[in-house]
């Protein structure tokens, strides 16, 4: 049984504590609560920072919910929850994967434990998401994570509701079908991304340039002084020629499409708010998606070492190991973050220990020396031990840099990673290559675009008729057709104008045009 | 118990249904979701519920795995196809078949099945229907108790609006009681006749395959029981199972008299036609041996089999090899007989059209 351990991923929030579920909350019962601070105990002797962390007992219909929900009790109301609930029910019920343990980057913390799992597996799950929790706190990339965001999300579905009671549920739906259809169209690396798009200012917050033109006056006499329509004039003149100084406009590539949308689209009001929400959310699962193997990789490290080294009965040993190793198991053909994650921060730890690394290692072709190597580096001051830098490495690194700095060929051998291509004649996916180098640049390909290709807005006036200009940043691989005509005819919608995206199809410089009604090619 | 997500579960459930009414031309031409059929319910493949993004073609980005095998070599582990992607899942929705039943009911305007009368099997069923003065207290109708109790209390005089207060006497009591109901059960079966001669390729087979399951999906809904049997003949005719039916592959001539006299037999000793509700759903490419075989044949059907069964319907796949002949033999000798549907079937696109031939009739 393929065990999906947690997919610790989501982040954020307080209700009053007691109610995150529609029922009285379950605590945890008084054995595992003793077992919950010993573990916490253990994690803390260890070095662990976490969070103050709520667990909570859950059926599994309940935790399928969450996770379904991403991780959140209450979300805005979408039948994409309920197809996404009942794919995982159906999961669970052939007895094809079960949801081990879920939690939430808040703080504090929470985390559902399955309330049928076998107290082995609660133990393990708690030690789990001690691991998660401390990334949470001290990962960089969560340090623009609003931790309030279990309060934000319930604030969502309130408003996303209070839209659909004021303008009916057919067009809540169908717009936000649209936002949803552009959400990964944002810049990852904008943190804290802006959060208040025109919605959240006051509409007199944007008359920052209005204030340039505005004479000192007494309040009884502004509207004498400083007539709106001419403040307004003066305001639209002076962007006209920012505008034309700037030759263009974005000014410079903006990857960030949903905030384009938000700042410059024409759109209602209620469809702002909508669109704005959507962005939230996805700024705020962003920093996951960048260190899942990461994060995944140190909860395992941490379970095992903490469940094998102290909390583990001598009876419980062999259940344990049977269930660790279903969330580490490496399928022929696939990849598995949590083994990859694991065994790098292994390895992290081994060669720091041994001194494995500086130019000195890395340039000794002799694998028997490299094998056997166990000396301090040349340069004194650059050794620590593996424990301090698996500490360090959690702090500043994501996927990306991760992989980068630490994949090494030794590791990718001994792993017997490979590159497979899909081969367009046998309609199967055939072995590519072997060769580290070519691991790597698709293993970073792979986790640095998420599987999304980059997209930045290039012009939002083209031709001058205020149509949209996007441009895919080509890396090799092209994007799929018939998606991106679907996905541009509702960007044409919810841009109000017809929109193009340059890219390259077959090695061919393409613009796919549409226009809301029809797309095409060209 | 209540889910926040129940809403959003119905409301997923209901725009599946509005696809599957949409595109049903389309899943009745596409044996995909027949191959995951079970006993209840359906799956149909939705990849178009899906909210379309920007990404990568399923097929064009490769990626990274682990295990055995050199460059060049199949990918480890078992079929590779497509959709085994990480992060890649084909959204697949649950319909039931009752659901399934009822959309292509109302989209092909097929009438409801009258069952011959006398074919009906009276069974008494239990319906909780009625009011008792007595009864187990577990059966206790509250509302109709108190009702009662208000009634004697104004009767009475003693009803004082001011002070509403019932307490229900021993006379007041009131029990839900129930009555026994005949309610007709019918069943029926169908006889699937196929010829499996050397004409008949891969892709005729599939088109029936995908008749049946509307075929039955539809008579199913229609009765309470259903059996199916499944017949195959070359030049002689013999029963086999559902799955064998669907895979083999025989060579040789064609006598579709043969199959007649199984049906026949079968009939006469398992279906006797006073309790049965029959169905002869014959398939071939219309190739028959000699025409003096198929002059057997119509004088097999107009005094044997007609005479028995409910819809006798007949469904030409055409092949490249088959002449077709038997579509007009059987069409000049029953034109006009409600007993007799048939139907051409040249592809998978007229699969809905020869549904509706079929069942139309309302048999």
């Amino acid at each position: 049984m393929p065990l999906t351990l947690p997919t610790g991923t989501l982040p954020t929030g307080t209700l009053p504590t007691e109610t995150l579920l529609s029922r009285a909350p379950r605590s945890l019962p008084s054995n595992l609560e003793e077992q919950r601070q010993r573990i916490l105990g253990i994690a803390k002797r260890h070095g662990l920072d976490t969070f103050e962390t709520v667990f909570e007992m859950c059926d599994y219909d309940e935790i399928n919910m969450i996770a379904a929900y991403g991780g959140f009790p209450v979300r805005y109301p979408h039948w994409r929850w309920g197809m996404e609930f009942l794919q995982m029910a159906k999961g669970y019920e052939y007895g094809l994967q079960k949801i081990y343990e879920l939690v939430i980057n808040t703080s504090p913390s929470y985390a559902y434990l399955l309330d049928n799992n076998a107290f082995v597996d609660q133990k393990l799950v708690m030690a789990h998401v001690y691991g998660h929790v401390d990334f949470f706190k001290n990962n960089c990339w969560f340090q623009h994570t609003n931790r309030k965001m279990l309060d934000q999300m319930a604030n969502h579905a309130r408003r996303v509701r209070m839209i659909a009671d004021r303008v009916g549920e057919g067009p809540t739906e169908a717009w936000l079908d649209l936002c949803l259809s552009v959400e990964n169209l944002i810049d990852p690396h904008l943190t804290p991304p802006d959060g208040q798009g025109r919605t959240g200012s006051s509409p007199d917050a944007d008359s920052a340039a209005h204030r340039g033109f505005r004479l000192p006056a007494r309040q009884h006499m502004e509207s004498y002084i400083n007539p709106p329509d001419v403040l307004q004039r003066q305001h639209d003149q002076a962007e006209a020629e920012a505008t034309k100084a700037r030759g263009q406009f974005p000014s410079a590539p903006d990857r960030d499409v949903l905030g384009f949308l938000l700042k410059h689209g024409k759109m209602r009001g209620w469809q702002a708010e909508i669109l704005e929400i959507i962005r939230d959310e996805a700024y705020y699962f962003a920093p996951q998606g960048q260190t899942k193997i990461m994060n995944e990789g140190w909860a395992s490290y941490w379970h095992t070492k903490l469940m094998t080294e102290e909390i583990l009965d001598d009876s419980e040993v062999v259940d344990y190991a049977d269930h660790h190793s279903g969330t580490v198991v490496m399928r022929p053909g696939q990849i598995n973050p949590y083994k990859i994650g694991i065994e790098l921060f292994r390895d992290i730890e081994r060669r720091w220990d041994r001194g494995q690394f500086g130019k000195e290692w890395f340039d000794c072709d002799d694998t028997s020396v490299r094998r056997d190597w166990d000396r301090p580096p040349a340069q004194e001051g650059l050794w620590k031990p593996g424990k301090t830098k698996i500490f360090e490495v959690r702090k500043t690194h994501n996927d990306v840099t991760f992989l980068d700095s630490f994949l090494t060929e030794d590791f990718c051998k001994r792993a017997g990673l490979f590159t497979y291509e899909y081969d367009k004649k046998s309609g199967e996916y055939l072995v590519d290559s072997r060769e580290f180098a070519d691991v790597k640049e698709k293993l970073l390909f792979m986790v640095g675009g998420r599987g999304a290709p980059r997209v930045h807005v290039t012009d939002g006036n083209h031709a001058n008729r205020g149509e949209l200009e996007l441009t895919h940043e080509h890396e090799g691989v092209d994007i799929q057709l018939d998606w991106a005509q679907q996905t541009l005819g509702n960007l044409a919608t919810l841009w109000g104008r017809p929109v193009h995206l340059r890219t390259r199809v077959d090695g061919k410089p393409t613009v796919l045009h549409h226009d809301g009604q029809q797309g095409s090619k060209g | 118990m209540t889910l926040n997500i129940d809403q959003d579960v119905q409301r997923f459930r209901n725009i599946v249904k509005g696809r599957v009414r949409k595109d049903l031309k389309k899943f009745m031409s596409d044996g995909e979701m027949i191959g995951k059929q079970g006993d209840k319910y359906v799956k149909i493949p939705l990849p178009s519920i899906n909210i379309p993004r920007l990404r990568y073609g399923k097929n064009e980005s490769g990626g990274v795995g682990q295990g055995e095998g050199e460059g060049g070599e199949e990918m480890p582990g078992e079929g590779q196809k497509a959709g085994n992607q990480p992060g890649e899942h084909e959204v697949e929705a649950e319909v039931s078949l009752e659901e399934l039943a009822q959309i292509l009911g109302e989209e092909l305007q097929l009438p409801r099945i009258e069952p011959r009368g006398k074919k009906q099997i009276a069974a008494a069923h239990d319906r909780y229907t009625g009011i008792a003065r007595i009864g187990p207290n577990a059966l206790r109708h509250t509302r109709r108790t108190f009702q009662a109790s208000l009634q004697r209390q104004i009767a009475g005089g003693t009803w004082d609006p001011s002070r509403p207060m019932l307490v229900p006497t021993k006379e007041d009591m009131r029990f839900r009681s129930w009555k026994s109901k005949q309610e007709p059960q019918s069943s029926a079966a169908i006889l699937y006749v196929m010829d499996v001669s050397g004409s008949m390729g891969k892709e005729q087979k599939e088109i029936v395959r995908l008749e049946a399951f509307w075929i039955d999906t539809w008579l199913k809904a229609n009765y309470k029981h259903l059996e199916a049997r499944y017949l195959i003949h070359d030049a002689a005719a013999r029963e086999v199972d559902r799955d064998t039916f669907f895979r083999v592959k025989e060579s040789g001539g064609t006598l579709i008299s043969s199959a007649y006299a199984l049906v026949e037999r079968l009939i006469s000793e398992h279906y006797p036609p006073e309790e049965w509700n029959l169905y002869v759903f014959q398939f071939s490419d219309g190739d028959n041996w000699s025409s003096s075989d198929t002059k057997t044949c119509m004088d097999m059907l107009r005094t044997r089999i007609l005479p028995k069964v409910n819809l006798f319907a007949y469904g030409q796949v055409e092949s490249e090899y088959g002449s077709g002949q038997f579509f007009q033999d059987i069409a000049k000798e029953f034109n006009g007989d409600e007993r007799v549907a048939i139907s051409r079937i040249p592809d998978r696109g007229a699969i809905m059209g020869s549904i509706r031939d079929f069942l139309g009739k309302g048999r």
